[in-house]
């Protein structure tokens, strides 16, 4: 039912899709679009449900598949490869026990890479859901991922 | 018209003609792969590229109408270096396992890399095989052969409006699947096998029964019959190299005799019969005035359609099975009990042009004889395979004539095989139905042809009956929006009585045709079909002795209980998410 909610913030128009895919995925609990986030989004638009499923494959901002509470997104662009965002990525790796686009058992951390987040001042960098982290080192991440799982 | 030269030939086409065509008309042939004489060029692949002085860059020939004065080159040697490593860029990503491939000999992709004389290919290959889709009963999808070439999602999504298949994720992730990624078994896919007449390489192919039906007729226990599809006879020839639209009726009995079959039988037998349930069921509508218009229900991918997106047409929808279905019930029913030979022992076999017979042959209500009916459905291409696997030439073959009991047809039964000829065969009986006289012109022109939308308007004693035909999904989809909207505004259709299949041109433009078709030569094929119904003695279902024993000796009379029993059926209501049942109607 919440779905339909959010679909009255947007007109029914072709060029609202990515806005309403993102109102979906930001709303759903586990973070991606599930078939019905897709069905929902083409019978409001009038379109086929295979074009809206083309679309959201289509942009790696939209998963399709569960993901946790929190998505860590670490930059894989060149001046945070310099300043070692490689070790860092085996750290999260190791730390997670997950590999990129993989979610925990605990479903608390989803480990995704993304492309130039704009702060290389402060590389290596990474994002957690809308939060920005800078200056990166093993003992950060710990520091910051120890405090999420407390949050609980 | 526009003047122009292509590799310094002087050239006039009219205005909007691409450089391909105008090429061509130059007698240059400029190699495409992406490319469908039935479809909007796309430009996907690329490899159809030209110069033209003056105007910089590269132009792709496909998508470049003719320019006045324009001077074109289709054949420099950088254009010749540049496709070629277009292709083999192409063949990097592709399985190119092509002995084992089904389309070997017959793969565009084969073609167009030893037309350009590629001999080695510089880029390793990527070697990822991705899993088979084998979800559908129909339609087999191997997205290692895939070329991304578009060709399929644009038959399914513009000319069938089903919408299944659609380009999803990016870069070298890209695939071509049905939304949800569950597969076609479970997407709105209708079976009708556009993609697969579409597609140029090994990508999309009908989930064969051949191993099936050869296990079936070297087996001594089993009589196996079978039955070939209207569109077939004038198919089979362009298997064994001959012009489109051959008849080879006789031919194609003999040659079925030869490779084992235990009775050669025919399903325009049976599209008589339809014809006669069908009609009959058209009459009595037509005198109550209950239940109109009339939809014809022989297209099993039509059926899937409107279960899917218009379930509510269904008390409009001729309770008569297809011919192939009506045949497998009377397989197993009055044949088995004339011939005295037990049904169990029976295998029925079909020869359709068609993939979504295969998908109809399942469904679970197929079982009136209390068995499947029809257990294995080969297309025209299968059957190609399996007389050359036998080493028949069709070409040698003498002309046979078919088993009695199911094999005896009338002009009528023969043009279901194209657009238009349910509707006109189904007039000719109903007429005669009502009114106890013969029509008097037995051709019915404006419901021929390949245009789209038909309609026609004919005189049954004074009752101004109203017909349309449709073939294609996109034509269907747009008919019974009109006519929704007419039962919704006025409680009534200007319509009568409609005829609906799913594929362009009617069964001779089917899923299971020959690799290579296109509207050119189903036109061609549709024509014979007229020809042969000119030239049969019979020209009304009605009119089939063997069908007048069938009713004296089994069924009663039309529409009685014990037709209704085994040739009659019902439909669903389908998802419009995964296709599959939500409820019965």
């Amino acid at each position: 039912m919440y779905r339909e909610q959010l679909l009255k913030k947007f007109n029914p128009a072709l060029d609202n899709i990515l806005y309403i895919l993102h109102e979906l995925q930001d709303n759903n609990p586990e973070h991606y679009l599930a078939k019905e986030d897709i069905r929902v989004c083409a019978d409001y638009l009038e379109v086929p449900y295979s074009y809206v499923h083309s679309v959201a494959s289509f942009y790696t901002m939209f998963s399709l598949k569960p993901r946790g509470r929190y998505i860590i997104r670490l930059c894989d662009s060149p001046p945070c490869h310099l300043m070692g965002s490689q070790s860092l990525l085996d750290y999260l790796k190791k730390a997670l026990k997950v590999n990129v686009g993989e979610t925990t058992q605990d479903k608390m951390f989803t480990l995704e890479l993304t492309s130039c987040l704009g702060v290389c001042g402060v590389a290596p960098a990474m994002m957690i859901n809308e939060e920005m982290f800078g200056n990166l080192t093993p003992a950060a991440v710990d520091s910051i991922l120890d405090k999420r799982r407390k949050e609980l | 018209m526009v003047k122009a030269k292509i590799n310094n030939v002087d050239v006039e086409v009219p205005e909007g003609t691409s450089i391909l065509w105008a090429a061509r008309k130059a007698n240059f042939t400029i190699p495409t792969l992406c490319s469908h004489p039935d479809l909007v060029p796309g430009g996907q692949c690329g490899v159809c590229v030209v110069e033209i002085e003056g105007i910089p860059g590269l132009k792709r020939a496909c998508m470049t109408p003719l320019g006045e004065g324009w001077k074109v080159h289709t054949h420099t040697a950088r254009l010749m270096e540049i496709r070629r490593q277009l292709v083999e860029l192409i063949l990097s990503y592709h399985d190119t396992d092509c002995l084992t491939c089904i389309k070997n000999n017959n793969c565009e992709l084969q073609t167009l890399a030893a037309t350009l004389g590629i001999n080695t290919v510089e880029w390793h290959n990527l070697e990822e095989r991705l899993p088979i889709d084998r979800s559908s009963v129909a339609i087999v999808r191997d997205p290692n052969k895939c070329i991304l070439c578009g060709r399929c999602t644009q038959v399914c999504s513009n000319m069938q409006t089903v919408n299944a298949l659609a380009v999803n994720h990016r870069g070298y992730s890209t695939v071509i699947t049905a939304a949800f990624d569950t597969g076609l078994g479970n997407s709105v896919c209708i079976n009708c096998g556009q993609c697969v007449v579409h597609c140029p390489v090994g990508a999309l192919y009908e989930n064969s029964h051949i191993e099936k039906v050869w296990d079936a007729i070297h087996d001594p226990d089993k009589f196996v019959v079978v039955q070939e599809a209207p569109a077939v006879r004038v198919m089979l020839g362009e298997e064994f190299g001959m012009e489109p639209g051959t008849l080879v009726t006789g031919k194609m009995y003999a040659a079925l005799r030869r490779i084992g079959f235990d009775s050669v039988l025919d399903t325009n037998f049976s599209a008589d019969l339809t014809i006669m349930e069908e009609g009959t069921e058209l009459v009595s509508r037509l005198k109550t005035g209950k239940g109109l218009p009339l939809i014809t229900s022989c297209s099993p991918g039509w059926i899937k359609f409107m279960e899917t997106f218009f379930h509510d047409m269904i008390p409009h929808m001729s309770t008569a099975k297809s011919p192939q279905q009506m045949f497998g019930t009377l397989a197993k029913t009055y044949f088995a009990e004339q011939r005295g030979i037990a049904p169990e022992k029976i295998v029925s076999v079909s020869i359709m042009p068609c993939t979504a017979k295969k998908f109809e042959c399942q469904r679970p209500e197929m079982r009136a004889s209390g068995f499947q009916d029809v257990d294995f459905v080969l297309t025209t291409r299968e059957i190609g395979r399996m007389l050359r696997e036998a080493g028949i030439d069709l070409n040698e073959m003498p002309d046979e004539k078919a088993d009695s009991l199911l094999g005896e047809y009338t002009g009528a039964a023969t043009i279901f095989g194209t657009t238009g000829g349910v509707m006109e065969a189904a007039l000719r009986s109903a007429y005669f139905l009502v009114t106890g006289r013969e029509l008097e012109s037995i051709d019915i022109a404006p419901v021929r042809g390949l245009k789209g939308i038909k309609e026609a308007e004919i005189d049954i004693d004074g009752l101004k009956v109203k017909v349309a035909v449709a073939h294609s999904g996109g034509q269907a989809r747009r008919l019974m929006e009109k006519v929704q909207d007419q039962l919704r505004s006025e409680g009534k259709s200007e319509y009568h009585f409609i005829e609906v299949m799913a594929c362009p041109g009617g069964c001779v433009g089917g899923g299971g045709q020959s690799w290579g078709s296109n509207m050119a030569k189903r036109a061609r094929r549709g024509e014979s079909l007229y020809a042969e119904d000119r030239s049969l003695r019979y020209r009304r279902s009605h009119e089939n002795p063997s069908i007048k024993v069938l009713y004296e000796k089994f069924l009663g009379k039309p529409n009685s209980e014990k037709s209704h029993k085994l040739l009659h059926t019902h439909y669903y209501k389908r998802s419009t998410v995964d296709g599959n049942i939500i409820a019965e109607q």
